[in-house]
């Protein structure tokens, strides 16, 4: 029995050491990572770009809303902002754009609003429900007027994980999506810290990780390949999470 | 004119897919484990995160039970992703063929198999590991069996699975509607991926006490069909 055992071990052992090489080497890295494309592929294929993701009734809101990641952001410049009650925030819009833009809180709540009842599923498995309010980001970007080579949105944070500063980014068909919003509000009160005050984005049909909290800027870009390390997010470049996170 | 030859035991097919899913499903539970460790709770509904929300916490799988061997949720997730193609894609054409070609017929359930006392004679048997079958190919509890991993557990980890995308409960919001929420569809797929490994256990077992080298040869090159 312990031979079979030893037998069985020293098989898993080898299965997995196998796994782990190919995960590591080129054309079997090529094929793991293949797969994130064919997901978006799919999903882009069977669903219109405004196809909404599924908004629920107040009475389905989870009775508190987890904060993840990031709960209270460590520069001493947030600590000021908070106590000032973020007066003094302003969100950047820059990048590949016309008209570079600096809004103030007042500003962005002076947009047209919309609010949504949404889920957040985190990439760990866990999901709450929550709604929200906030301007689209469409509009904010039509506002600044994207140049033609912009094809991708990237997002600035104030938190930071080991030191790097947070950022995400999302392509076009998500930055115009009707339920991409820049929320301020959760539940019908201003963000609380652990969500993302006083700005958090809305990525409403990927996971929790691309709905960069504390945002300081929106950049419009051409490429991701100079963002970070080139993948497109910070979970993205230190972790190898995947930049399409719709699944 | 020689008499034509008698069909394998196994089509073609039957063992191209047969030896595709169980790869893909070993690579699917496996890099499954290493995503139930990564929020070993489950719950019930749309929402669900703290521990007070949760009908069950699991155990976190040792390292030798994941793929990949040491906590990667990111890696995990690409093998589940690499596999769950294959595995939808080859149980989607297998069922077309199979239901085509009638390959499905020996699991059809006779009026006087579903009788009371068919069913304990047949577990009777089981448990004295006689495996002989009343009728036909396949014995009674095969037949059970065959049916809900064919017709009800595979097909149910393919939507259940899908219904966790939230990309994909935009494309298909009914997805959400049949399992009663993405927590409910997440329980439901951790409960039939258990399902099937102990459907892998037993099969493995009745491979084991009924001749393992010629199951294993036939499933390979097909055999000789008998009855």
């Amino acid at each position: 029995m312990i031979g079979r055992r030893m037998a069985l071990g020293a098989l898993m052992t080898g299965f997995l050491g196998a796994c782990s090489k190919v995960a590591a080497t080129g054309p079997g890295a090529s094929l793991l990572h293949a797969v994130e494309n064919w997901n978006l592929a799919a999903h882009r294929l069977i669903t219109s770009r405004t196809a909404l993701a599924r908004e629920f009734d107040r009475a389905d809101i989870s009775p508190t809303f987890r904060g993840n990641g990031t709960t209270r952001p460590d520069a001493f410049d947030y600590a000021m902002q908070e106590a000032a009650g973020f007066a003094n925030w302003r969100l950047a819009v820059s990048g590949l754009v016309e008209r570079p833009l600096s809004l103030s809180l007042g500003q962005i709540k002076a947009l047209p609003q919309r609010r949504q009842i949404t889920r957040h599923d985190c990439v760990e498995g866990w999901s709450a429900i929550g709604e929200w309010t906030g301007p689209q980001l469409g509009p904010i970007l039509r506002l600044a007027g994207l140049k033609p080579e912009a094809k991708f949105i990237v997002f600035r944070c104030a938190d930071n994980f080991s030191g790097v500063p947070y950022y995400e980014s999302v392509d076009l068909i998500d930055a115009f999506h009707p339920q991409t919003i820049v929320a301020h509000q959760l539940n019908g009160a201003p963000l609380p810290v652990k969500n993302g005050a006083p700005l958090r984005m809305r990525i409403e049909r990927q996971l929790g990780y691309k709905h960069a909290k504390f945002v300081t800027g929106i950049e419009a870009v051409a490429s991701l390949a100079d963002i970070g390390k080139g993948k497109g997010g910070y979970w993205e470049d230190s972790a190898g999470y995947q930049w399409y996170a719709g699944i | 004119m020689p008499p034509p030859p008698l069909p394998p035991r196994h089509a073609l097919s039957t063992r191209l897919w047969h030896w595709v899913n169980f790869a893909c499903l070993v690579f699917l539970f496996m890099s499954g484990l290493t995503i139930s460790n990564a929020h070993p709770r489950l719950y019930w509904g749309e929402w669900g995160f703290a521990p007070a929300d949760a009908w069950l916490i699991l155990p976190e799988f040792p390292g030798w039970m994941t793929i990949p061997g040491t906590y990667n949720l990111a890696e995990a997730r690409l093998w589940h992703f690499l596999a769950a193609w294959p595995f939808a894609l080859g149980f989607a054409i297998y069922l077309i063929v199979a239901l085509r070609r009638g390959y499905f017929r020996d699991f059809i359930l006779r009026r006087n198999e579903l009788r009371w006392s068919t069913i304990v004679t047949d577990l009777r048997k089981h448990l004295k590991f006689d495996f002989a079958a009343h009728f036909g190919r396949f014995n009674l509890l095969q037949k059970f069996l065959y049916i809900a991993v064919l017709f009800i557990g595979l097909p149910l980890m393919i939507l259940t699975g899908l219904t966790l995308s939230p990309a994909m409960g935009t494309a298909w919001p009914w997805l959400l509607d049949i399992f009663g929420g993405r927590q409910s569809a997440r329980s439901i797929h951790f409960i039939i991926a258990w399902g099937l490994f102990a459907f892998f256990v037993l099969h493995i077992l009745a491979v084991l006490l009924s001749g393992p080298i010629g199951q294993v040869r036939d499933m390979i090159t097909g055999g000789e069909k008998t009855a």
